[in-house]
């Protein structure tokens, strides 16, 4: 059972395991996703994708499709070339001379990887389009296909021959006490550690595939485009700036969103093919994505080649970290593409100590595949992974077991807010709770005897026990350390709470849920602020109309920056209605009290007016004090100060069958801090399914390319999205350990469980393996690696090598 | 082809191609969207529907197929007054959904579960529903609300 501080409540609302306002209307029906709006009249537009990973665009003939009955246009990516005000957006250059080759929503003379788009049909319906592309002519040369990250960066192939080099960008950081630092620390450790992990490319799957369609209002100038986006707001500002439309002319909404997981955090072609040809045309323009199109042409996760070395005393505390990473950028770079290894920058260390000695660089190069960008936590599993499995690599070398390693680095409770080598501050922590609590909850002694007694020779089965320990990092961002990055835009949030004449409230949100329950979790914090019911709260998001300022939701920060900043909204709207009742009740303002929803004279009870009151007197304007403006609402833009650092342990038994290579996942422990609670029920949810994406990568999902770059898992049936059966049940417990930087104490949870999952699994199948010498199972770890794997131990072992 | 189905109830005669799949006909030409199209290999079962009483993928039947039958969708579930049905109500209270896309076809397939099997075990519903494919949730709380839905 989970216990729930509540001192940062106001009325007992916060803790609450309140159920979703959200569901009915998902679960009859009645929600509706961007495919389902009806727009009388609208064309269907089909994209014609180049199922070469690499060539050139000789000749497109559009002539035939053109004749097919219910085609009502058909373009190039020529045709359509002076459509584009500006190429498509990157919004992140992380080095001065990063290398960002210019690409538009079709190409035109080269495509760069299988399903790079460079024709379009318009038609009267979607199959009519889509049969219409068949018709469509295309002469390709093709070119060989780089594939890999060490063929990119040998530049034996320019894919961008304009650019002169595969390679987009190197971004170090060097953090040392005194130069040299690294290498000393190296050169005089008593253990170090050298590993090498590949972080396959994982495709995010929603189960929504992408949607667009755009209204235009001809005789007004203005335009509405409704998409499956994680991302609004930003999306409107980039729609204005690649397509030259004045922006205040330009709506977007976001309908219900089936999931995006990073994957709806960008701006894609197709949403800005199906604005310009409806401002062509003068007609709505819609596109719905097919499965294996959104495996193509959706954003790729991960993609990275990573070394981290670990040097480490004779105690086995940490004294240096250096990392060389390799991350595939894919063909070109979309809105955050070359970011996502940055943003895991600063976490090669994890939640351990290190003095100022840390040599991180990240090399990124092109390749003729799809682009990768933000994928659930986007960078940060990637280096929670490296670090959590190199202290698992450094415990076996120092003899102790992996938990003992992490206790005796763990960045110690008494040192919070603890300040990094990065320059980052860590608000707050307690890793050795976290650890003891996942430890008891899986019986992590008693797990260790059973393998000891298990773990024989005549056994065909192997019990291993895996930990990781993880921080989280979000709460994007701060908008000053966002600009020390390069980055784009800021990190603010922005919130309106408006109290009506009848005393029922609406919130505006600038954050854009797909999942997440915000219409809930914001009415809990409204609630509890302002003493009403969380039924009488309605909270409007994701319509730019309505919610004209904000930056959307990703990275975690919905809550601790879009959930702060409505709760700050809630003390101005306070403030002021005290300023009303004061001069109502004929006190000063300092002498009232706010409670349970009513303003109350201090040391007299009886002279009280309920919000409802103020509300209704803020309407009307009868009797307000001088000055002050008729209504009750109140906007709130904040920009958090810090990142906040939710932190956990994960822990997991794993049965590897060696004749088989098959992986059992028996049981899984998940204990995440994410601070303060405003809904456990919706926090343990994101935890569920966190963990299950973790477990995806480490033992089922990866994005297969054939040596032309030919994706092979690009449907369902290949590409193994575990089911129900595929998957236990998550035992999740938490510890809270409230954020000292922002009012609700809280912290963020999306991305936890994918960070902590991957690192705990893998590790409990090496240490199901370790007697035979295994000390790396590639990921996804499938029952025919697993297999490879060990046999090559074993063969190994029993010719004398090493493993 | 002309065919004749009762969706919900109601009963509808429409011109339809000999192409054109269940999931499209209910969706494009009824107008009931709340059947949700998540693949396109019959893998993810976020069209599941009732046909004659049992689940279906319903993009992998044709809509002449379907003449003659018995059709429900998540819209017909709920009660006329608005009640949720159990097993609506079990998703709801057990937090089995996020996003929503993949639920009205859960809510299908282990209704049909259920019927099968009313008592079913843990192993029983994951097994049931691996036709079904959730990114969200992990299942953790699917499992939990048709193990509640049977208890109801």
């Amino acid at each position: 059972m989970t216990t729930i501080e509540t001192t940062h409540t106001t009325n007992g609302v916060i803790g609450q395991r309140l159920l979703r306002k959200e569901d009915p209307a998902l679960l009859t029906g009645e929600a509706r996703y961007t495919n389902d709006l009806q727009i009388p009249g609208a064309l269907h537009l089909a994209v014609l994708r180049s199922p070469y990973a690499h060539a050139k665009i000789l000749r497109v003939d559009l002539s035939r499709a053109l004749e097919i009955p219910g085609v009502r246009a058909a373009y190039s990516g020529a045709d359509l070339a002076d459509l584009w005000a500006a190429p498509m957006p990157c919004a992140w250059p992380v080095t001065d001379d990063m290398k960002n080759p210019v690409h538009y929503p079709l190409a035109t003379s080269t495509a760069c990887y299988v399903g790079d788009g460079l024709a379009c049909v318009l038609a009267e319906t979607d199959a009519i389009a889509r049969d219409a592309l068949e018709a469509i002519e295309v002469d390709y040369e093709p070119l060989r296909a780089v594939v890999g990250l060490e063929d990119a960066l040998s530049d034996e192939v320019v894919i961008h021959p304009d650019l002169g080099t595969n390679k987009s960008y190197t971004w170090n950081l060097l953090v040392e006490e005194t130069e040299g630092a690294v290498e000393a620390a190296f050169a005089s450790a008593t253990y170090t550690v050298a590993e090498r992990y590949v972080q396959q490319r994982l495709l995010p799957m929603a189960m929504e595939t992408r949607a667009v369609a755009a209204v235009p209002q001809p005789f007004g100038g203005d335009i509405t485009l409704y998409s499956s986006t994680q991302v609004p707001h930003i999306l409107k500002v980039m729609t204005a700036i690649t397509l030259g439309i004045p922006e205040h002319q330009v709506r977007v909404v976001a309908p219900a969103v089936g999931g995006g997981f990073g994957s709806k955090l960008n701006v894609y072609a197709e949403e800005l093919l199906c604005v310009a040809l409806s401002r062509k045309l003068g007609l709505p323009v819609r596109w719905n994505e097919e499965r294996s199109e959104n495996s193509m042409a959706t954003i790729h996760g991960r993609g990275q080649i990573q070394n981290i070395e670990l040097a480490a005393d004779a105690e086995g505390k940490l004294t240096a970290v250096r990392v060389r990473l390799l991350a595939d950028m894919g063909a070109y770079l979309q809105l955050v593409t070359p970011g996502i290894p940055i943003l895991g920058a600063f976490l090669y260390a994890g939640v351990y100590h290190i003095p100022k000695a840390y040599d991180f660089s990240c090399t990124a190069a092109f390749t003729n595949l799809t682009p990768t960008d933000a994928y659930r936590g986007a960078g940060r599993p990637e280096a929670t992974y490296a670090i959590e499995r190199a202290m698992d690599a450094l415990a076996r070398e120092v003899g102790v077991d992996p938990l003992e390693i992490r206790r005796r680095n763990f960045i110690p409770t008494e040192a919070y807010p603890y300040e990094a080598f990065s320059g980052l501050t860590y608000d707050s922590g307690d890793h050795d709770l976290a650890a003891t609590k996942a430890a008891e909850m899986i019986d992590y002694d008693g797990l260790r005897a059973r393998q000891a007694e298990v773990n024989v020779p005549g056994s065909t089965k192997r019990l291993g026990i895996g930990v990781s320990t993880y921080f989280e990092m979000c709460g994007l961002a701060p908008s000053r350390v966002l600009a020390s990055l390069n980055y784009g835009a800021g990190g603010w949030e922005a919130a309106t709470v408006r109290v009506l004449p009848t005393n029922k409230v609406q919130v505006v949100t600038g954050t854009s849920p797909h999942g997440q329950g915000h219409e809930t979790s914001w009415s809990m914090i409204v609630a509890d602020k302002l003493g009403v019911d969380p039924a009488d709260v309605h909270v409007l998001h994701s319509d730019t109309a309505i919610s004209p300022l904000g930056l959307d939701t990703y990275g975690s920060r919905s809550l601790p920056v879009g959930g702060v900043a409505v709760a700050m909204a809630c003390d101005k709207v306070i403030d002021k209605a005290k300023q009303i009742a004061a001069h109502q009740l004929e006190a000063a303002v300092e002498d009232l009290t706010f409670e349970n929803g009513s303003f109350s004279v201090q040391g007299s009870p009886d002279r009280a007016l309920p919000l409802a009151a103020i509300a209704f007197a803020a309407f009307t304007a009868h009797n307000l004090p001088d000055g002050l403006e008729p209504n009750l609402e109140a906007q709130v833009s904040y920009d958090p100060p810090n990142f906040s650092w939710p932190f956990g342990t994960h822990m997991c038994a794993v049965e590897v069958d060696l004749e088989t290579g098959k992986v059992d996942l028996i049981t899984y422990v998940a204990v995440d801090d994410c601070g303060v609670q405003i809904n456990p029920l919706i926090v343990d949810g994101q935890v569920h399914g966190g963990v299950v994406q973790g477990i995806a990568q480490a033992l089922y999902e990866e994005a297969v390319y054939d040596a032309d770059g030919n994706l092979t898992t690009s449907t369902l049936a290949e590409y193994l999205v575990p089911a129900a059966s595929d998957v236990p049940s998550i035992i999740t417990g938490h510890t809270v350990t409230p954020s000292p930087t922002n009012q609700l104490g809280v912290k963020g949870v999306g991305e936890a469980g994918t960070i902590g999952a991957a690192p705990a699994v893998i590790n409990a199948v090496v240490d199901a393996l370790k007697e035979f010498g295994v000390t790396d199972v590639p990921m996804p770890a499938s029952p025919l690696t697993v297999w490879n794997t060990l046999n090559n131990a074993r063969a190994n072992h029993s010719s004398g090598g090493t493993s | 082809m002309e065919i004749s189905v009762t969706v919900n109830g109601v009963k509808h005669t429409a011109e339809v191609e000999g192409r054109t799949l269940l999931v499209h006909f209910v969706r494009e030409q009824l107008g009931m969207t709340g059947t949700n199209i998540g693949c396109d290999t019959s893998s993810c079962g976020a069209c599941s529907l009732h046909l004659n009483g049992e689940a279906v993928k319903s993009c992998t039947i044709l809509a002449v197929q379907a003449d003659g039958t018995e059709i429900t969708t998540i819209e017909g579930m709920a009660g006329a007054d608005g009640t949720l049905h159990p097993m609506q109500q079990a998703f709801m209270e057990n937090h089995g959904l996020q996003c929503g896309y993949c639920t009205p076809g859960m809510v299908m397939a282990a209704t049909s579960l259920l019927k099968e099997n009313p008592n079913p075990t843990e192993e029983d519903v994951r097994l049931g529903l691996e036709g079904n494919l959730c990114r969200c949730t992990g299942y953790h709380n699917i499992v939990q609300s048709v193990l509640a839905a049977a208890k109801a």
